[in-house]
């Protein structure tokens, strides 16, 4: 994984609190766990059918019936539990998740996001992503700043087809933190090494900057 | 009554023309022996009905890449670039359905229900062509039944008269397909005598499942 994408994956790991149900996407979500305090119990759920979703399998030691949602052979703790698909999207859209982390392909300062496809390009699916973004309490956007041509990820207003409309509350990038407010798109963190002009440069989007900004 | 049969005997059950729902989350709970066996029918104009199009190599994945399908109800294709392929040249209908939604179909048809009303997918492409319905201030899309004429689905055990135990990750979408197809056909890696299940431990009742096969993969 790249320091880019591990940057952005350790500031979201603080986001999390100790008693939290969370489910990580597919990509630098999933490496969220990763960087979970030690102190803190955290609760994965897996939207193929489990909850208590531990670290991934070790070579040898893969159960063919043990999956995370991306299909990797994952582990679960001792008080997790299995279901099926019904369950686990009650478990979903009925608001028992306290956050989701998802990746993105656009996200925009009124909490749009699109994550499942390019019209005439890459039509993957939305899989779970659209109940999850509808469904869990708090919803983050993990997303590299800008594309590998530097346009801004981070639009004005998403241009590909949504996976929700207004449900994420919190964006993070290699470079800002963001949160969706009722005002607009507020710059709450920069990285060490960035500055607000360099952020703002490379920001479609309008931000509000923070009175109080902080480092990360 | 006794419920496992070979493939052979069940031939009869799939024709040109039918929707098919297959159970399993990629190729976890997937029933891997039916499928292989379903490759070598040739069937032509099938409805498919699954969670995603697995890998274009193995069982799922390779029937749903192989075969003559007129359209798949799914929630994601995007590990199967054949799949992808045909759509995009035409060959193929992909109905996208978000997965919570889709499994909700499926318990509908199975459950009786007429529908249910879900806040996923509002305002977005998963709205178009649904019917949308005002409910206490909010908006809802209304997710009507889907059923199918055969069910293939993957457990873990089953005893000669159809109960089934799942085992772990392997559930996903089984359990609810089994109860929304005509006809049920259930692979499964034990098959045990009747009375050797404990009764607490059963998670799909006899009266689903029609037909027993024996996996080829334990």
């Amino acid at each position: 994984m790249s320091q880019t994408k591990k940057k952005i994956a350790q500031r979201i790991a603080q986001e999390i609190k100790d008693g939290d149900v969370v489910n990580l996407g597919i990509g630098i979500p999933t490496s969220v766990c990763d960087y979970i305090p030690e102190n803190i119990e955290v609760t994965i759920h897996s939207e193929n059918g489990l909850i208590g979703l531990d670290k991934e399998a070790e070579k040898g030691f893969e159960d063919k019936d043990i999956i995370n949602a991306s299909g990797r052979h994952a582990t679960i703790k001792n008080t997790g539990s299995f279901f099926d698909t019904a369950m686990s999207f009650n478990i979903i859209r009925g608001g028992h998740l306290d956050m989701t982390v998802l990746g993105a392909l656009q996200v925009d300062g009124k909490g749009n996001i699109a994550n499942w496809m390019i019209p005439g390009k890459l039509v993957p699916g939305m899989g779970g992503a659209m109940d999850l973004t509808v469904g869990a309490k708090r919803v983050i956007c993990a997303i590299t700043h800008q594309t590998k041509s530097g346009s801004s990820k981070i639009k004005k207003e998403c241009n590909l087809p949504l996976t929700a409309k207004g449900e994420v509350d919190l964006i993070v990038t290699e470079l800002a933190v963001m949160e969706v407010t009722e005002e607009g798109l507020l710059l709450k963190e920069i990285a060490k090494g960035t500055t607000v002009k360099e952020v703002v440069k490379k920001t479609e989007a309008e931000l509000i900057i923070s009175d109080n900004i902080k480092e990360f | 009554m006794d419920k496992v049969v070979n493939l052979e005997s069940i031939d009869n059950l799939f024709y040109d023309g039918m929707s098919i729902m297959i159970g399993g989350f990629l190729d976890c709970g997937t029933a891997e022996t039916v499928l292989e066996y379903l490759n070598k029918l040739n069937l032509k104009d099938l409805t498919i009905i699954v969670n995603d199009a697995g890998y274009n190599y193995k069982s799922k994945g390779k029937f749903l890449a192989n075969s003559n399908i007129n359209k798949i109800i799914t929630s994601h294709i995007g590990t199967n670039p054949d799949v992808g392929d045909k759509m995009n040249n035409g060959l193929l209908d992909i109905d996208l359905i978000p997965q919570g939604t889709l499994v909700e179909q499926i318990r509908c048809k199975g459950a009786g229900l007429g529908g249910v009303l879900t806040p996923t997918g509002i305002g977005t492409k998963a709205e178009e062509g649904m019917e949308k319905i005002k409910h206490d201030g909010k908006e809802y899309i209304l997710a009507t039944p889907i059923g199918a004429d055969v069910a293939v689905i993957k457990a873990w055990k089953a005893d000669r008269s159809g109960n089934l135990i799942y085992r772990y990750s392997a559930r996903n979408f089984n359990p609810i397909m089994a109860m929304a197809a005509n006809k049920v056909i259930v692979e499964v890696e034990e098959i045990v005598d009747n009375g050797d299940l404990d009764n607490n431990n059963i998670m799909t009742s006899n009266i689903f499942t029609d037909y027993i096969i024996q996996s080829d993969n334990k």
